[in-house]
């Protein structure tokens, strides 16, 4: 039986800059990255943040307007899509309405000089690989959502892609069907080694599945790093509230000491990773699961006033006025509810807090 | 995993183009042999060292033609590409100069030497006297111009134009090499010719005189005058066909598509009758029911006593035939827009609480609006173009079209005046062009997504419906009438005087015999037929190939000068048939292209004039399927070339009907750049029709006319069958009933 094997390779950007003609701002301005083979890593942003466009440059389908392109080491900036070896799956899945799966699934392996005998194995095989054995015959329009999307895949992994891209691709899935597809899509990357860049404006999803996650706003890079150093220490503002949900504070960097700051924030003083700050004013990230609260007094804690209490079942979530501004407060507490009125103090434990740009 | 292509020396392009160009040089015949494109008796007449016959290379060895030398060199020099890549600099900047030099060198030759030698007085200062002279080009020279704009591409493709792809550069330059050789060389050239005065000077002052003249612009009939402008006859008879005719067309598209209507089919079918009819015979059944002896006439005059007048020569009886005749034109690309508006908008309009009327009014009509502004600009600019109608109906309501043709052919001969009328026509089709692309806008119609489309077709609302089968089935009622009355007509020995019936008309044309050997075609008609039918499926499927990829360039490729690229190619479709007939007369009567008289020159007609019908179908069709189709088949490794052939043209299927079967059609019926160009070994059934109906026999006209249509429906047939109709969705909707129900698997 063949096997669907993976055949990574690694993706690098230098300086790549993509203005579109008539458009004056770039859709993508000098963004460099590099994506170690076997890899799985998300482009996640807004809309109208360039990762679309990012992903259309990787699979060859626009030319970057300056800057390299490498996939494995070789530049591929002028290469058409055809000539590369990436393989995509679009939003709209994007399957030939005029042919069956089967045909679709052993579209690509025509191309790529398989004889006919051993594209069937192969498109079989993937077909089996997204668990669609069986549905050879049918057409596209005789799938559900989900099946579809599965096709998609099942064609793109068939050719055993250097790259594989996938834009968006959960976006047309009900929400039961998005977490099991994803996993799908993990467990196949996983056991394949294959290289995947993700596209998608969704976080939780990002997080999810990605070994790193490159963050993009308004055409350049935020971030790029581990679900975890993203979540735990987001390098502005931008990537704190994006990733999750945080509290921005204004703070006050009192002193660094190497790489330590000594921040205060009203009338509490923390210590926290300095990351190239200053004295004086900064931002202050703070996740709402990462603040205690505790009663009011309560040494070096902030004091506030319940706003708003919420059960959610798992945990409570609290609205917190400060002076300071309102913080948004996450506790596994169910048991000790805090009614809205009561004063508090919220401490903020050691590693918690992350200065910002 | 994508398997490597071979590593070559040589970029196997390079080879294939260099291989064409030196067969093209050295192996076939560089000049025109007499007789037909496709006889190799040439093989026989001392080739290859008869001066006649010989290729280009042997006609250097032996010292003729010296200015053909060059060539060799230019076809030498892709050799210095030896071991480059493609993404080489060097060698797309060789293969740019060696096509640019070489295609530079051959229009110079061919334009530079002229029937008495040097064309242009420095070349003979340069060079001396001149000895020889130009003869028309030949293959070898065909296959070799190709090579060098091939490889002129393929350089440019390398150099990384519209991001690097070799066939799409080498369409585009393929579609602005023939466009530029067959549309603007041969109306520049009858424009430049027909700008001199009888005295042979250039003269703006007449000019101006003759564009402004109260025979064109007059507005006479507006303030009880006797009659209008040819210009404002020509526009406002063309708005009035175009919206009758886009009106029309939707009632029939949406009664055929959209209701449970149970002869739906046959109303398919009857609708292409009067586009299989070449024009003048709609007209010339107008003339048999409405005229003075018309059927009606005397029927009214016998029954209700009205005086038989000659109402129907001039605006009323062009708006009956030219609406009868553009109707079907304007039906046929509305049925793939009707079809093509995806049945989930409907549905999503339903569950929005719309009722029929408001999902009918607000989704399924807007989304048609790319059809309609193309059905009307077709009614539009056919309307304009057309020449036999007006020939046959136009009493005193003059035409463009017509005036341009009695401006060269009248009495008063004056090119001059034919090319500013020319102008006029050219301004007016155009502005419609514009109109149509302003309204359209920039609002995207793409409606069938990449996800299999499922659903169904709302029902029109009741009222809708009843009303349009009221108005289709007057139409049909009215078509059906036309067309009993040219077959009846065919049989009738002389209509108005002597109406008894007989087959004599059949017999003088298409009487059949046996002599010595074999069958003989002993009927007068049968010459020309054979010829048409001929030319006829030559063009067909050469239109709707270049039609068609030109239609895939201007919708799937971004690239630059697009918009000059589109209007040029929609240009043809914008000067009236009379025009193009003269211009290649001009242009193509003379070396370096020597085609009248020939086939060929039938053929190219045929594919520039009905060129832009292929287009406009394939776009309005392409701009219904979703992009992310043909890009999800470049990642998985189709080339451009294998994306075009397997997804875009499966899809197309309703769009490369409608193109071959115009085309065809187009080519059996036209007559207006025909008459010019047809000749004795190559004449056409319509020319020959409007020959008998010059000297008053109507009844072979006839006759033959209703032979044409049976063959024309017996093709139109055979290429529906064999093209067959797109396969996407299997959920139907059950016809009988009224009631939407959806059957098929989840």
């Amino acid at each position: 039986m063949t096997k669907i094997r993976g055949n990574a390779a690694s993706v690098s950007f230098e300086h790549v800059v993509k203005t579109y003609p008539g458009v004056s701002t770039p859709a993508v301005d000098d963004v460099s990255f590099a994506i170690e083979a076997g890899k799985l890593v998300t482009l996640l942003g807004p809309s109208g943040c360039g990762k679309t466009t990012t992903l259309r440059m990787i699979a060859g389908l626009e030319m970057p307007t300056s800057g390299r392109i490498l996939i494995g080491g070789g530049d591929v900036t002028q290469l058409p899509a055809t000539e590369r070896d990436v393989s995509m799956v679009f939003q709209s899945y994007a399957l030939f309405p005029h042919m069956t799966v089967m045909e679709n699934v052993g579209y690509g392996l025509k191309f790529s000089g398989y004889s006919k005998a051993e594209a069937t194995v192969r498109a079989r095989a993937g077909l089996e690989l997204v668990g669609l054995s069986g549905y050879e015959e049918r057409l596209p329009s005789e799938l559900s959502g989900g099946q579809q999307q599965r096709v998609a895949v099942a064609r793109a992994l068939v050719l055993e892609p250097q790259v594989l891209l996938f834009d968006e691709p959960l976006s047309n899935l009900d929400a039961k069907l998005r977490r099991q597809v994803r996993e799908e899509i993990r467990d196949i990357q996983t056991k394949l080694g294959l290289t995947v860049v993700y596209v998608t404006h969704d976080q939780e999803e990002a997080l999810a599945v990605s070994d790193r996650i490159i963050v993009m706003n308004k055409a350049v890079i935020a971030q790029d790093g581990s679900p975890r150093e993203l979540y735990d220490a987001p390098a502005s503002a931008f990537v704190a509230d994006f990733i999750g949900e945080a509290n921005v504070l204004s703070c006050k960097v009192e002193s660094v000491s190497g790489q330590v700051a000594k921040v205060s924030v009203g009338p509490i003083s923390i210590t926290t990773p300095a990351r190239g700050h200053q004295s004086g004013p900064a931002k202050l990230a703070i996740r709402p699961n990462r603040i205690a609260i505790s009663p009011a007094g309560t040494k070096n804690s902030l004091p506030g006033t319940v706003g708003k209490a919420t059960y959610v079942g798992s945990h409570m979530e609290y609205v917190v006025e400060t002076a300071s501004g309102s913080l948004f407060v996450v506790s596994p507490d169910v048991g000790a509810v805090h009614e809205p009125g009561q004063a508090i103090g919220l401490v903020f434990p050691a590693g918690g807090p992350v200065l910002v740009d | 995993m994508r398997v490597e292509s071979a590593v070559s020396r040589l970029h196997p392009t390079v080879v294939l183009w260099l291989a064409v160009g030196w067969v093209g040089y050295a192996v076939l015949p560089w000049y025109g042999v007499d007789g037909n494109f496709f006889s190799f008796f040439w093989l026989g007449e001392g080739y290859p060292f008869e001066e006649d016959v010989a290729p280009a290379l042997f006609l250097v060895a032996q010292g003729l033609k010296l200015w053909l030398a060059p060539l060799a060199i230019l076809l030498l020099l892709p050799l210095l590409a030896w071991g480059r890549r493609k993404n080489d600099p060097f060698f797309g900047k060789l293969l740019i100069a060696v096509g640019a030099l070489g295609l530079a060198w051959m229009l110079f030759q061919g334009f530079g030497i002229g029937l008495r030698g040097w064309r242009f007085g420095w070349l003979t200062m340069l060079f001396g006297e001149l000895e020889d002279r130009q003869f028309g080009m030949g293959y070898g020279a065909l296959l070799t111009a190709c090579a060098f704009l091939f490889l002129f591409t393929l350089g440019l493709a390398a150099r990384g134009a519209v991001g690097g792809d070799v066939f799409v550069v080498g369409s585009i330059g393929f579609v602005v090499a023939i466009v530029a050789l067959f549309v603007f060389m041969p109306i520049l050239q009858m424009l430049a010719n027909a700008l001199l005065t009888p005295d042979g000077v250039y003269s703006f002052s007449a000019f101006a005189g003759k564009f402004l003249s109260a025979k064109l612009w007059s507005l006479d009939c507006l303030v009880g005058g006797r009659r209008c402008g040819v210009a404002w006859n020509s526009l406002f008879l063309a708005i009035l066909v175009g919206i009758l005719s886009t009106l029309l067309g939707l009632a029939f598209a949406l009664v055929a598509t959209r209701t449970g209507f149970r002869f739906r089919r046959l109303l398919r079918a009857l609708t292409v009758l009067p586009i299989i009819t070449p024009a003048f015979v709609i007209g010339l059944a107008v003339i048999l029911l409405f005229g003075l002896s018309g059927a009606f006439t005397q029927l009214s005059a016998t029954v209700f006593g009205t005086q038989p007048t000659r109402w129907v020569y001039g605006l009323p009886g062009l708006l009956i035939a030219q609406t009868l005749a553009f109707t079907p034109v304007a039906f046929l690309v509305l049925i793939g827009v009707v079809e093509g508006v995806s049945p989930s908008m409907e549905e999503a309009a339903q569950t929005l609480r719309a009722g029929r009327w408001q999902t009918f009014l607000t989704v399924t009509l807007p989304l048609m609006r790319p059809g309609l502004a193309n059905a009307f600009l077709l009614g539009f600019i056919e309307s304009m173009a057309d020449f036999g109608n007006p020939l046959v109906l136009g009493g005193n309501f003059d035409v463009l079209s017509t005036e341009i043709f009695f401006a060269i052919v009248g009495a008063q001969n004056d090119p001059a005046l034919a090319a500013i009328l020319a102008i006029v026509l050219l301004f007016f089709t155009l502005a419609a062009f514009y109109a149509q692309r302003f309204w359209l806008g920039r609002r995207s119609y793409t409606t069938m997504s990449g996800k299999g489309d499922a659903g169904v077709h709302a029902r029109l609302p009741t009222s809708l419906r009843y009303a349009l089968y009221g108005i289709v089935g007057f139409w049909v009622a009215l078509t059906v009438v036309v067309y009993a009355t040219i077959v009846y007509g065919s049989f009738v020995t002389l209509w108005g005087v002597d109406q008894s019936l007989t087959l004599k008309h059949y017999h003088q044309a298409f009487d059949v015999g046996w002599n010595e050997f074999g069958l003989h075609w002993r009927g007068s008609a049968w010459g020309s037929f054979w010829t048409t039918i001929i030319i006829a499926l030559v063009s067909a499927p050469l239109t709707a190939a270049v039609g068609l990829l030109t239609a895939y360039l201007l919708a799937r490729q971004n690239f630059a000068g697009k918009n000059a690229f589109e209007f040029g190619t929609m240009l043809s479709f914008a000067i009236p048939g009379t025009v193009i007939g003269v211009s290649y007369v001009i242009a193509f009567n003379v070396p370096p292209i020597e085609l009248t008289g020939t086939g060929i020159i039938l053929v190219l007609s045929f594919i520039f004039r009905n060129m832009p019908v292929g287009v406009r179908a394939g776009i309005a069709s392409m701009s219904q399927i979703d992009r992310s189709l043909d890009e999800s088949s470049l990642t998985l490794g189709a080339s451009s070339w294998q994306t075009f052939r397997r997804i875009v043209l499966p899809l197309l299927r309703p769009a490369i009907v409608a193109a071959l079967v115009y085309s065809f059609v187009r080519a059996m019926t036209a007559i207006s750049a025909i008459i010019f160009l047809v000749s004795g070994r190559y004449d056409m059934a319509t020319s020959y029709i409007v020959g008998r109906v010059e000297n008053n026999e109507y009844g072979i006209a006839i006759a033959y006319s209703t032979v044409l249509i049976v063959v024309m429906l017996a093709v139109i047939g055979l290429m529906q069958l064999l093209v067959g109709s797109r396969r996407i969705g299997r959920r139907v909707s059950n016809a009988p009933g009224g009631q939407t129900a959806i059957a098929g698997a989840g």
